[in-house]
């Protein structure tokens, strides 16, 4: 049988300062196909994407298009070969509008070398509804949420017409409904001949989007099969090298008569949310869902200073926190895990022992200085802990894969010891594995007796790991949903404002 | 108490010999440059390699290399400091005034110390609270403290400076200048501070990811402060270096400093996007760069082809990091 291969990637290797990224993977791609790729968190998943892209140059190997070899040097000659690519790090230039990022080094003018701007917003406008996205073409990038940025590259590398269309983790900045329009225009793409390459750590998606899946371990090429031949639990197994257990790990759920950690009571901050009140005991993981943009990330940074509210208070252990800066809340023991990690979360040109330490100097040094032994030590623990995979703790951050940059966040709070933990969005891009070792993790905090607040986007793992659950829709409570009631239908309809079971929560919270 | 010393000195030496290994192959590259350059000069000229030429190599490159330093945590941090040149001849202006006024010598010292790490202070406010970006805010000050030296000075030198605060730049221990001595525990001071401080930790923080370093709970208005009281307090010794070594209080002393201080640091490795830099690097930087001067003038070479050579160097130095950068990557 031989099919046409759009792309052929032959024996390609690639190694890193202290990491063989890729050791001799071949990888194919035909016309219309969906084709995942998976691994752990430093699988070489990415990598091998950046040398199609001609971001990264191969140590070794071929790549043919349409059987034919060619040398990708630079991600314009990608661009020429209509090769598209959805990072997991959105690139629009956040300063311009949407559509002069569809149109970016390529302004239509008319005769007088002025830009025609109706015709660029104008097209732009017709292609997103087109798509389903709403949003103005007019309006600028940096306005838009992280996942409307999101649906926006994505909306711009089809409207480039790729032959090849890849997407890293598109889905980590997505709610369920911005899901299944990715997936509609992913299917759209496939039946117009597009070859497509997939990543995600969401194994669900694998089997929902794909027909074929290639597993990367340790920068080899495991296996590649059609997607019906293969079932999920051997999937991971194959990932990890290992049979996962139950996914969300918790000894016990709580039932919320103990003590009262974290109380916040009518927390206010106008426009973007108004009177938030809630407890968390110790020992519970307390939820907040909500679709994205509707006001979780903005609460939990108030709570923990980083935004100072307009009103409203915090109180950790009955202590008043005088919200003013995120100082103040670390030093009552809250720790915040933020969504955008390289923005606020990491130092990515320092090392992996400097990030780990970076909210515990205080701790760990004697008239202002530092305990060398000390700083070494937490970071070998917490690399060993939460398997975090650099060659050694001095590596920048920056060059630590997606999945373990968020493990080096992380262990920052577990580092200081935290008793109140704010998780935002805390296993986008983290690998299976990864994940079942944070929600250990979470489930050891909580025995030690901490509190933990934990937002996601993502239904099965907030319904999995929460104890109770507030619904947040365009900054008000919609309710609170214990456990025992938790459905993803009653959560979703909270969430998009069909169901009003408002204000009362906040009493009974 | 003797528990604390022991548990205190050994993770600094475990720490020290980690960061020396991992900071080589940069460093010694450097060194290694320096190394070459002074043979060469060596060869050229029968007089580089004197003891005379060679001490007053080190006299002068004190000066400069010990408001580099200060420079280095201020472009750590992500700043710049244009007005050093200006605080150092504010400093050591001030300074010989008060001298020549009948106050104690020491007494003197402190105050124009204090001086220079109070307009420091006053570039970290302007920035952190006015919110004025560190080249605009130094900017100001560069201008404002070389008119407030003109000022006190009437524009005029200041003569008449005592004798053992003249003599100090002359004294030689063990066949080095003083001045050099002062340098070196300023370089030492300021290896620990950088490697081994909590400041340091959070100089490098703020200037890797200032929105990181807040939300892990670092004080950045009192970090800032600190950056540019750090640069004006070295501005401050500078000056008063230099105008022991002048033997007057020159109001017009330690223009164009700041430049060779930022060259001097670019060179050694700082990156202006801040979150790197060592101090090493910035001195060995220094004395290349005062090692190019001086080997220029002894070789007869027109000092303003010496000034394009040096600021070839500055860019080639970005470039070749930048390059290998670039390859890791
Ligand atoms: N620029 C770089 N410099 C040094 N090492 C790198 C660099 N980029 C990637 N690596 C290393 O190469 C390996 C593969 O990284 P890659 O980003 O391809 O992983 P990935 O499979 O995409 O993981 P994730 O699921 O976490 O995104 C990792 O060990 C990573 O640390
Ligand atoms: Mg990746």
């Amino acid at each position: 049988m031989s099919v046409k291969h759009l792309v052929q990637m032959k024996k390609i290797s690639k190694g890193f300062p202290g990491v063989q990224a890729l050791d001799q993977v071949d990888f194919d791609l035909e016309p219309g196909q969906v084709h995942g790729l998976v691994g752990e968190n430093g699988a070489g998943k990415s990598t091998l994407i950046k040398i199609l892209m001609g971001a990264y140059k191969a140590d070794a190997g071929q790549i043919l298009l349409d059987g034919e070899e060619v040398e990708i040097r630079n991600p314009i000659e990608a661009k020429r070969l209509k090769l598209g690519a959805v990072y997991q790090d959105i690139t629009l230039a956040p300063e311009l509008s949407v559509g002069e990022n569809f149109f970016l080094g390529k302004l239509p003018r008319s005769l007088t070398g002025l830009v025609k701007w109706a015709k660029v917003h104008g097209e732009t406008q017709t292609f997103l509804d087109e798509l389903g996205i709403q949003v103005s073409s007019r309006s600028p990038v940096r306005r838009l949420s992280p996942a409307q940025q999101e649906m926006v590259t994505i909306a711009k590398i089809v409207y480039e017409g790729s032959r090849v269309v890849v997407f890293d983790e598109p889905t980590a900045l997505l709610a369920n409904e911005e899901t299944e329009q990715l997936f509609d225009i992913i299917r759209r793409l496939r039946d117009a001949g597009t070859g497509i390459i997939y990543i995600s750590h969401r194994l669900e998606e694998i089997f929902e989007i794909c027909d074929t899946v290639t597993v990367l371990k340790d920068g080899r090429r495991v296996v590649t099969c059609p997607v019906e031949e293969i079932d999920s639990d051997t999937l991971v197994n194959r990932m990890v090298g290992r049979n996962l257990e139950d996914m969300f790990v918790r000894q016990t759920y709580q039932s919320a008569e103990d003590e009262v950690l974290l109380e916040v009571s009518a927390l206010t901050r106008q426009p973007v949310f108004e009177d938030i009140s809630f407890r968390v005991h110790r020992g519970e993981v307390f939820g907040l869902f909500g679709l994205v943009g509707s006001g979780r990330t903005e609460i939990v940074r108030s709570l923990f200073g980083a935004e100072k509210p307009d009103s409203g208070s915090v109180s950790v252990e009955g202590a008043a926190v005088h919200i003013t800066t995120p100082a103040a809340g670390i030093r009552h023991g809250i720790g915040l895990v933020p969504e955008n990690r390289k923005e606020a979360g990491l130092a990515t040109g320092l090392a992996v022992d400097f990030n780990i330490n970076l909210a515990s100097y205080d701790n760990i040094s004697r008239l202002g200085f530092i305990d060398g032994l000390a700083e070494r030590r937490r970071a070998d623990k917490y690399v060993k802990d939460l398997r975090i995979k650099t060659p050694t703790v001095r590596q920048a951050v920056k060059k630590l894969s997606g999945g373990n940059q968020q493990k080096v966040v992380i262990s920052k709070w577990l580092c200081r010891q935290s008793k109140v933990f704010i998780f935002d969005e805390p296993t986008t891009g983290v690998d299976v594995g990864a994940k079942v070792e944070i929600y250990r993790l979470l489930d050891e905090l909580l025995q030690r007796g901490a509190a933990i607040v934990f937002i996601s986007s993502y239904l099965p793992e907030i319904m999995g790991i929460a104890d109770r659950i507030l619904v947040i829709r365009e900054g008000r409570s919609m309710g609170l949903v214990e456990r025992a009631q938790f459905s993803e239908e009653r959560l979703l309809r909270l969430a998009s404002g069909l169901e009003a079971e408002a204000r009362t929560a906040n009493s009974t919270a | 108490m003797v528990e604390k010393t022991k548990s205190e000195s050994k993770p600094g030496s475990a720490g020290l010999g980690r960061r020396v290994i991992a900071a080589l192959p940069k460093e010694a590259t450097l060194i290694l440059i320096f190394v070459v350059f002074c043979i060469v000069l060596s060869i050229l000229t029968p007089r580089f390699f004197t003891v005379q030429n060679l001490r007053n190599l080190v006299r002068q490159t004190a000066t400069i290399g010990v408001v580099s330093l200060g420079m280095t945590y201020v472009i750590i941090s992500g700043g710049i400091d244009l007005s050093v040149g200006s605080v150092l001849a504010f400093a050591g202006i001030s300074g010989a005034l008060l001298m020549v006024g009948g106050t104690p010598i020491v007494l003197a010292v402190i105050v124009a110390l204090a001086l220079g790490a109070l307009l420091g202070l006053v570039n970290g406010i302007a920035i952190h609270e006015g919110r004025v970006p560190p080249f605009v805010a130094t900017l100001g000050m560069m201008t404002a403290a070389r008119g407030l030296t003109m000022l006190v000075s009437g524009a005029r030198m200041v003569t008449g400076l005592p004798r053992p605060f003249v003599q100090f730049a002359q004294i030689t221990i063990v066949g080095l200048p003083a001045l050099f001595f002062v340098w070196l525990l300023l370089i030492i001071a300021s290896i620990m501070v950088t490697q081994f401080s909590r400041f340091g930790r959070n100089v490098f923080a703020i200037g890797s990811n200032r929105e990181a370093a807040r939300l892990s709970g670092i004080n950045i208005r009192l970090n800032t402060y600190g950056v540019y009281m750090v640069s004006g307090f070295m501005a401050a010794v500078g000056g008063l270096m230099m105008t022991s070594r002048l033997a007057n209080g020159v109001p017009t002393a330690g223009q164009m400093y700041e430049l060779d201080a930022i060259a001097a640091a670019v060179v050694g490795g700082a990156s202006l996007m801040g979150g790197e830099g060592t101090i090493i690097g910035t001195v060995v930087g220094a004395m290349i760069i005062a090692t190019i001067r001086n080997g220029g003038n002894l070789l007869g070479v027109n000092p303003f082809v010496l000034q394009v050579l040096i600021g070839v160097l500055v860019v080639v130095a970005v470039m070749i990091d930048q390059m290998n950068k670039g390859r890791s990557e």
